[in-house]
């Protein structure tokens, strides 16, 4: 803006006049487009769950088959996000700190859950550990259940959010290099040093956006639980596969009030996710 | 030289973390996807292409795929106004739109799926007037398919684009501006062709996930044979009638069309990196 103001008057101002309209056009039309696929859609959550009243929101939200779906839903993100967090550290220590041929090969096969379809995501575990699938007989002699049983519901979770944390830490660490490890190496310190004094708190920013991205994808996840999870109420459904019942069942209300505990908490990872942003754009300043 | 380099690296723990990067890898991506590829095989060529050609599948091929392109298309066009307003026009809530942007992401697929349905259902708050007013059905129909996928898609464009439009140099459009080009001149031979890359990106990104989208497409759909029937809702279908080697078929097409656009996406962003570079 300071900028504008030293350039000479009579050619900046004419054009700036002439297209005084088309910001607040643009800006408009985008903002249309945004309220019709994205405003919209999240207000009518919570429009809905309420439609009926605090009433029948808190009796759906209290259902002990709802609350069996949360707890099913919890347990399968607090086993996958760490998994996958212990993953991503070695992976990305791995890739970014040393050479070794086959790297972007590798690379390239940790992002490939991303680009695979959930129900895909789902159908290839059933063929592994289904009774039709490899593994399927021999561990249903065993007595254990992997498909239409919370395993299978775990593994669907971890595969789909397999890529979260390591494609955030790879460039991230790849970008700070090796020269702190490599002078902490000198200076003595052991891996566990290593990896807690220099490399964890270098990139804690990066791994906490993962993780955030990670939990919401693990919770969220439908397609691919939907296929190996058998649908058995009160045991192996999780909170989207219960709103899929409710839904179904024309239970409208019941079924946005769950929705909505979803839509909070994709509220809650979009305000952690700004405010990690924030505050990696602070420190780069600094 | 690779080789030199790693043994003569100070810093500790490359076998145990590549140990661990190739194992879990291994156990959890590539076994249970090399399944799919086995149960193929254990199919001749002629049940394998009779399985993928019968007319419902197909139907549900061409519908999925076509719907991801057109909705990437669309989302191209407006993702790229998106990330321009949100880059280039300070307006009242802008950090709040720009954060929200990403909801799409965020927002688990079978809560999209019912909102988008509320909304566009013959009775719903768009769905009402649009019927009434011009007799357009959307909810249960491919037009309905279409607006889940462009839901789901919203996101990759605006972010794919935005941070090469950040880094723009705005000298580069006063120098245009200056030589006596207008406004559209500007932006079709000056900023487009900087954009052109990540924009396909984007667009490439949104088609990929598009492509394979479930959760929100199968409440808004309406699930008609030959009609709104999607690829993902057939392998489904197939699983449940226990037509294993079907649902595997129609997941291994849908498994090479990821791999080429994995592909295509890796060349693209290597493309841009090398466009940035070429302009640094």
């Amino acid at each position: 803006m300071a900028a504008v103001l030293d350039l000479p008057m009579s050619v900046v101002r004419p054009r700036a006049r002439r297209v005084a309209g088309v910001p607040v056009a643009l800006v408009g039309i985008a903002l249309a487009y945004l309220t019709l696929f994205l405003f919209l859609p999240l207000f009518a959550v919570f429009f809905e769950a309420l439609r009926k009243g605090w009433g029948v929101y808190a009796a759906a939200v209290a259902d002990a088959d709802a609350w069996a779906a949360i707890r099913l839903t919890l347990l399968a993100a607090a086993i996958a996000v760490p998994a996958n967090l212990v993953f991503g550290v070695a992976a990305a220590w791995a890739i970014a700190k040393f050479d070794f041929p086959g790297k972007s090969v590798l690379i390239t096969l940790i992002d490939l859950p991303f680009s695979v379809s959930p129900v895909v995501s789902g159908l290839i575990y059933v063929l592994v550990f289904g009774l039709q699938g490899w593994f399927g007989p021999a561990l249903a002699d065993h007595g254990v259940k992997v498909i239409f049983a919370v395993p299978g519901i775990v593994l669907a979770t971890i595969f789909v959010t397999f890529p979260f944390i390591a494609r955030e830490l790879i460039p991230l660490m790849q970008a700070q290099g090796r020269e702190e490890e490599e002078a902490a190496v000198l200076l003595g310190a052991n891996a566990w040093h290593l990896l807690w004094r220099v490399t964890l708190p270098n990139v804690k920013w990066g791994l906490l956006y993962g993780v955030i991205l990670c939990n919401a994808r693990a919770m969220g996840e439908f397609g691919a639980v939907s296929v190996v999870s058998g649908h058995v109420r009160g045991l192996t459904n999780t909170l989207p596969l219960h709103i899929e019942i409710l839904y179904n069942e024309y239970q409208f209300a019941g079924a946005f009030a769950c929705a909505s505990l979803l839509a909070i908490l994709a509220l809650v990872t979009l305000v952690l996710k700004t405010w990690v942003e924030s505050r990696v754009a602070r420190e780069t300043v600094i | 030289m690779i080789f030199a380099r790693r043994s003569h690296s100070v810093l500790p723990g490359f076998n145990v973390a590549l140990g661990i990067t190739l194992l879990y890898l291994s156990l959890i991506v590539l076994i249970p996807l090399s399944a799919a590829l086995f149960k193929t095989f254990t199919l001749t060529w002629d049940a394998f292409v009779a399985h993928v050609t019968a007319p419902r599948v197909l139907a549900s091929l061409r519908l999925s795929f076509g719907a991801a392109l057109i909705a990437a298309a669309i989302n191209a066009v407006f993702g790229l106004l998106v990330a321009w307003v949100l880059v280039r026009y300070p307006f009242p809530g802008r950090r709040v739109v720009d954060a929200l942007v990403d909801l799409p992401f965020a927002l688990p697929t079978a809560v999209a799926g019912i909102a988008l349905t509320a909304i566009y259902a013959p009775n719903g708050w768009l769905g009402k007037p649009l019927l009434e007013s011009f007799d357009l059905k959307v909810a249960f129909t491919p037009l309905g398919i279409l607006v889940a996928l462009t839901f789901i898609g919203l996101p990759f464009v605006v972010r794919t684009v935005q941070p090469v439009l950040e880094d723009l140099e705005r000298e580069l459009e006063e120098a245009a501006q200056s030589l006596g080009a207008s406004h559209a001149q500007t932006f079709a031979r000056v900023i487009l062709p900087t954009l052109a890359p990540a924009l396909l990106t984007g667009f490439a990104l949104a088609f990929a996930r598009a492509v394979g989208e479930y959760g929100s497409v199968i409440f808004i759909a309406g699930n008609m044979p030959m009609v709104s029937e999607i690829a993902p809702l057939m392998i489904i279908t197939k699983l449940e009638q226990y037509d294993y080697a079907g649902a595997t078929s129609v997941a291994v097409v849908m498994l090479a069309a990821s791999f080429a656009l994995l592909l295509a996406i890796n060349l693209l962003q290597w493309w841009s990196r090398r466009y940035a570079e070429s302009d640094a």
